[in-house]
């Protein structure tokens, strides 16, 4: 059994989040991520009907090991992020909000700066703010310090499949941080979630790579277990990297 | 650059033209195998050269599509407020000198007509004038989006260039995109289609998107309407002007729209043919070139198009369309801009997506801003 994972006050048995975008139907979507075991699914609340209590998509995550972490996606400044959250703490009776402002549409990549801003701003106003950004470690401490209960970097540009683009970065992210890192984009393949997880993520999200997926429930158990080994491997302690076999003279021998 | 005239005025239509047609296999190939293609790339993929290569750009155009935007449709539907204008367009229903009964809809016929597309489920909109700016001017535009704004997420407005302070004041109070077609972005014959009126300005036209930039709106839709002048040119000059709108503003979204010439009373043919095939190599083209633009196909196709269209890079389509003011309820006899070719209902129409595996999207926008009351 792996560790639990913590976040503010919730904890987490499977370290795998995921999305609800780009499903086929929203059977599909529900069947996946129910397969994915998944406790933690976010959704856009530009694509929620929070007025209907019938939403399609909500109606279909009502389930009770799911908790739903509402983004800002479609906010292009920190003042429309702060509204924002505070539409979905109020429609959806939740506090906790995955902050994403991206100003460009193209690529969504996330804006630090105003990232920052409402971050701040938020977390002065309760709530639990998972930020996604870019790898930037130093950003990782700021918003360490302004109080973010976790920081949300990414692997690669979002819905892009690329994997880990930014290893070097989260290497040093992992290593500093003193809140959960969770890799928020980029992820296209089990095989980069369970690296992740080695290198000491402790979580990952993935959306893209499932919904697109032929077979989005088989995708979904695919990412699940990756995790689960990936973790695994990193509690365990991964051995070492060796690059030849050790030298049959070593060179120091005469010391003894 | 400064704008995207300056940038324009450095071509030359023969020129381009010439040059899309001495585009070869071999340059199609190339484009074909790379990640990210630029506008000679583009040119080869509309070229008559790329035509034995439309199944492989169709499969990456649709892979491509499917990663970018899933497997989804967002629907929307088009509501036209008013039919007067003051400009002659040769190939218009709402032309100036055609003889037919104008009417301009009172904020109780919008509500009426709003009702209905609310119950087909709609809730993003296009909202769609002729020009006369004195009776369907900014103020009257604004009144629109204002009385309706409580019951879409999503406005978009297909009226007459207007000037950057009235698109900021729309924008405040509500507007998310503008669709604004070149029509051609061939000059004389941009001049010859648009006699009379504040239309015949190509340079005004030319300058709004910029415009929109600079006031910054959300949403710009840019195209050509095909059956004026040559397909591919006018497209080229459509990717030119999407690339140049992208550095310059940078925050905004851009989607593209393919309107080919359809009947209407008083009627143009068209001068230069696009076939179904050509549109379909044009369609995968703009994915090719870039991944995350919105493409947008209207009611203007018809069903077998449109059935396959879906899942070939379209990511929006409208359903059901009226082109007249009034069509949906208050006046259904009326005439109308065109004729729309793919007459079935939303139902039929979202029936159809979900056979084929794709999710219908209605709402996939919020008013996150503070708009001003």
């Amino acid at each position: 059994m792996n560790k639990i994972l913590k976040i503010a006050d919730k904890e987490f048995t499977s370290r795998l989040f995921t999305g609800t975008g780009k499903f086929s139907a929203s059977e599909v979507m529900k069947d996946a991520l129910l397969a994915s075991e998944s406790e933690l699914i976010t959704v856009a609340l530009k694509r929620v009907d929070v007025q209907n209590n019938e939403d399609d998509i909500l109606t279909h995550l009502k389930h009770a090991h799911i908790n739903l972490l509402p983004n800002t996606s479609g906010v292009r400044t920190a003042k429309e992020a702060v509204f924002a959250a505070e539409l979905s703490r109020e429609a959806l009776g939740t506090n906790w909000v995955k902050l994403e402002i991206h100003p460009d549409p193209r690529y969504l990549l996330p804006d630090p700066i105003e990232t920052l801003k409402a971050a701040e701003t938020l977390i002065k106003l309760g709530f639990v703010v998972m930020p996604y950004i870019h790898a930037d470690p130093v950003l990782c401490k700021r918003l360490e310090d302004v109080g973010v209960q976790c920081v949300m970097p990414l692997g690669a540009p979002i819905g892009s499949n690329k994997g880990l683009k930014t290893q070097d970065f989260l290497d040093i992210i992992i290593e500093q941080s003193n809140v959960p890192v969770i890799v928020d984009a980029g992820i296209g393949a089990p095989s980069h979630a369970a690296y992740a997880m080695e290198l000491g993520a402790d979580a990952v999200l993935v959306n893209t790579a499932i919904a697109v997926s032929k077979n989005p429930v088989i995708m979904a158990r695919a990412f699940k277990m990756a995790v689960e080994a990936g973790r695994m491997a990193f509690e365990a302690k991964l051995a070492p990297i060796k690059n030849k076999a050790e030298a049959s003279s070593p060179l120091t021998s005469f010391l003894n | 650059m400064a704008n995207f005239i300056e940038l324009f005025n450095t071509y030359n239509w023969d020129n381009t033209l010439k040059s899309i047609f001495s585009k070869t296999e071999v340059e199609v190939e190339n484009a074909l195998a790379k990640e990210k293609l630029d506008l000679e790339d583009f040119k080869a993929l509309i070229s008559p050269a790329a035509k034995p290569f439309l199944e492989r750009m169709a499969q990456k155009s649709s892979m491509l599509t499917k990663k970018r935007f899933g497997n989804t449709i967002q629907m929307y539907a088009p509501m036209y407020l008013s039919n007067e204008c003051q400009n002659i367009c040769t190939y218009c229903g709402f032309s100036m000198t055609n003889k037919i009964p104008r009417r301009t809809l009172t904020d109780a016929e919008i509500l009426k007509e709003v009702a209905f597309l609310k119950k087909k489920g709609y809730d993003h909109i296009l909202l769609v004038t002729g020009e006369a700016n004195k009776t369907v001017g900014v103020n009257y535009i604004k009144n629109a989006i204002k009385i309706i704004r409580s019951q879409f997420s999503n406005i978009t407005i297909e009226v007459q260039p207007l000037d950057q302070e009235e698109y900021e004041l729309l924008i405040e109070n509500g507007l998310y995109a503008v669709l604004v077609y070149q029509e051609t972005y061939h000059r004389e014959e941009y001049k010859k289609h648009h006699p009379k009126g504040k239309k015949s300005n190509f340079n005004y036209r030319l300058d709004t998107p910029d415009r929109l930039g600079k006031a910054g709106v959300h949403k710009i839709g840019l195209g050509a309407l095909f059956g004026l002048e040559d397909w591919r040119a006018d497209s080229f000059f459509t990717a030119l002007h999407l690339k140049y709108l992208q550095k310059a503003y940078w925050k905004t979204k851009y989607s593209i729209s393919f309107p080919r010439l359809r009947p209407h009373s008083g009627g143009l043919e068209p001068k230069v043919e696009m076939t179904d095939s050509d549109l379909v190599q044009l369609i995968c083209a703009f994915r090719l070139l870039d991944e995350d633009i919105e493409l947008s196909m209207s009611t203007r196709e018809n069903e077998i198009f449109r059935n396959n269209i879906v899942q070939l890079g379209a990511t929006s389509i409208s359903a059901e369309s009226k082109t007249n003011p009034g069509g949906y309820t208050v006046e259904p006899q009326s005439l109308e801009q065109f004729e729309i070719s793919d007459e079935r209902s939303t139902e039929e129409i979202v029936k159809m997506l979900k056979g084929q595996g794709l999710e219908v999207v209605w709402k996939d926008w919020e008013h996150f801003e503070e708009i001003q009351k």
